[in-house]
């Protein structure tokens, strides 16, 4: 029978994991190690700006303990989605760390670099031939959303990842990759069923995530023909039942159709058992081939440039009457805007007021519960360009400071301030315009490989 | 009457993709779960009610296999677009907390 054994590091790559966890999970011969580099889950700025979002230096240590026990053990190591957000610079800063460590180690292996960034003459061609279909109900894709994207990923499946091995990469850094694909890219290419294969990367791509207490550390995870077993090599966790379920309804709209490239897992009569107090068996996971491969393509726009500020309030009077004076505010903000001359439509306030519903805006249903004794305010101004961003922020903090209010006591100012400078100027700010599909008759043709030996 | 806070083992929220957001609530125990699923509480016109969405757009499903419910909900706000509150969206699951769910047996 048929047996692979995996070994995930961590939930991102950079986030950390205990060595002694690392060491154990070696003893057990796992076929590869890897981790995942990130996913659209920090947000649109990543994407976007092309830079990642763990520090350099937590993803070098990571890298460096993964290459080394890699190396050691002669198993691949596998990168999903490199650099966070699997464009073009994201993966080449990874391998630019992946070959300062080897010189620094004296590592020497072949390397696969597996694109994902999708250009616009293809994507218009996809686009011209009917290929595309929008997700979570956003326009059909066109000419005009393709030329405006600053960058455009698309999520490979395992099909790019099996090519890389069978050509003798040893370390495999994959541009954005769907979480499970780097494990059941393994799986499959062992002769495991998809099934099996498929959920084994589910339960991989987050490092520890299902065991218990939940930290990032490393999580082992063997598949055989109908069923997986969880076991975290760190003796201080454990995967639990409850554990292991409260992770397979992890970020994902259906707990029991689990929509991948090529197909569709069906969970909806899965097994979950206890084998020890510390290793989970899943089993009846169900795969059905979908008869048109799809690639999920996601891109970023440029929105305009951000500015920001923070401040709160401690004076009971203006609590009282925190939504008029708001809504004043926003009315004084335009009016001295376009006295300075900045044009009415070119720029956008938001004030998110913490203690009221700073964390569920509309949704929060206790907004009015009480009064509290303090607000904090974050206020956000979006503009075309950061100067204007920054003059109606600039603007928006001294009438949120200074404006009289009805029985206003304390009139040297309304709000504290806890930094200086007050403003602080966020950049570009980009938005998600791109969240379709892409069939293609070829998996692997819009994922290029480079090799390189290191 | 027990609210989901006293008796379940996980009540949590999380992105599905940058223009959703999934709420989950899982217990421990198959029986309880049961029992929870057959008071019939929890559907997606709960959840419509308790967000303010309309209940075509809440894609509910309870999940006997992991004694679990999900509901994934459009969110208000594309994470990280203006005026987004929770780019991981983790920080939405607490009007759910205080649902009631009328156990038979007073001790549940």
């Amino acid at each position: 029978m048929t047996e692979v054994r995996m070994l995930s590091t961590s939930g991102i790559l950079g986030y950390g994991f205990s060595e002694e966890a690392l060491r154990i999970g070696m003893e057990a011969a796992p076929h590869v190690i890897g981790a995942d580099g990130g996913s659209t889950d920090p947000g649109p700025h990543y994407l976007g700006s092309g830079t990642g979002f763990c520090a350099r230096l937590s993803v070098k240590r990571d890298l460096r303990l993964m290459l080394l026990a890699a190396m050691a053990a002669r198993i691949p190591c596998i990168i999903g989605t490199a650099g966070g957000a699997g464009g073009e610079p994201h993966l080449q800063d990874t391998a630019a760390l992946v070959r300062e460590i080897a010189r620094e180690e004296g590592l020497t292996f072949r390397m696969a670099l597996i694109h994902a960034e999708q250009d616009a003459a293809t994507l218009k061609a996809a686009v011209a031939a009917g290929r595309t279909k929008a997700l979570a109900k956003l326009p059909p894709l066109d000419d005009a959303t393709i030329d405006r994207a600053v960058r455009v990923v698309g999520m490979m499946g395992p099909e790019p990842i099996i090519r890389a091995l069978d050509a003798g990469a040893q370390v495999i850094l994959c541009g954005r990759s769907s979480d499970p694909a780097q494990w059941a890219a393994v799986a499959i290419r062992a002769g495991l069923p998809p099934a099996p294969s498929w959920y084994a990367g589910k339960m991989l791509e987050c490092g520890a995530e299902p065991a218990v207490p939940k930290e990032p550390d490393c999580l082992l995870v063997t598949v055989r023909d109908d069923h997986v077993v969880c076991e975290p090599p760190n003796p201080v966790r454990r995967c639990t039942p409850l554990s292991v379920s409260n992770f397979a309804l992890h970020e994902n709209a259906s707990p029991i159709r689990h929509v991948e490239p090529g197909g569709i897992l069906d969970t909806a009569d899965i097994s979950i058992d206890a084998v020890t107090d510390r290793a989970v068996r899943v089993g009846g996971m169900r795969w059905t081939s979908s008869p048109t491969y799809t690639v999920k393509l996601e891109g970023v726009e440029l929105n305009g440039h951000r500015t920001m500020t923070v401040c709160g309030t401690r004076d009971p009077v203006l609590i009282g009457q925190i939504d008029s004076y708001l809504a004043a505010h926003r009315d004084r903000v335009a009016a001295r805007a376009a006295a300075i001359g900045v044009r009415a439509g070119s720029w956008r306030l938001a004030v998110r007021t913490y203690g009221r519903d700073g964390v569920m805006a509309d949704w929060e249903p206790e907004r009015d519960a009480g009064s509290p004794h303090e607000l904090g305010f974050v206020l956000e101004v979006v503009a075309a360009d950061q100067e204007t961003a920054n003059t109606v922020l600039a603007v928006a903090r001294t009438s949120l400071l200074h404006a009289d209010f009805p029985g206003r006591l304390c009139k040297e100012g309304n709000m504290a301030f806890p930094f200086s400078p007050s403003d602080i100027p966020l950049g570009p700010h980009y938005r998600f315009s791109i969240f379709h599909t892409m069939a293609v008759d070829d998996p692997c043709a819009p994922f290029p490989i480079e090799y390189e030996t290191v | 009457m027990p609210r989901i806070r006293d008796i379940a083992q996980v009540c949590k929220s999380k992105n599905a993709g940058p223009f959703h957001v999934t709420i989950d609530v899982l217990f421990e125990d198959p029986a309880l779960y049961a029992r929870v699923k057959a008071t019939g509480v929890l559907n997606a016109a709960l959840f419509a009610r308790l967000y303010g969405v309309a209940e075509e757009d809440v894609q509910f499903s309870p999940y006997d296999a992991a004694s679990a419910f999900k509901a994934t909900l459009p969110r208000l706000v594309p994470a990280g677009d203006v005026g987004d509150t929770d780019v991981y969206g983790a920080q939405q699951h607490a009007p759910l907390l205080e649902v009631d769910i009328p156990l038979n047996d007073p001790a549940g």
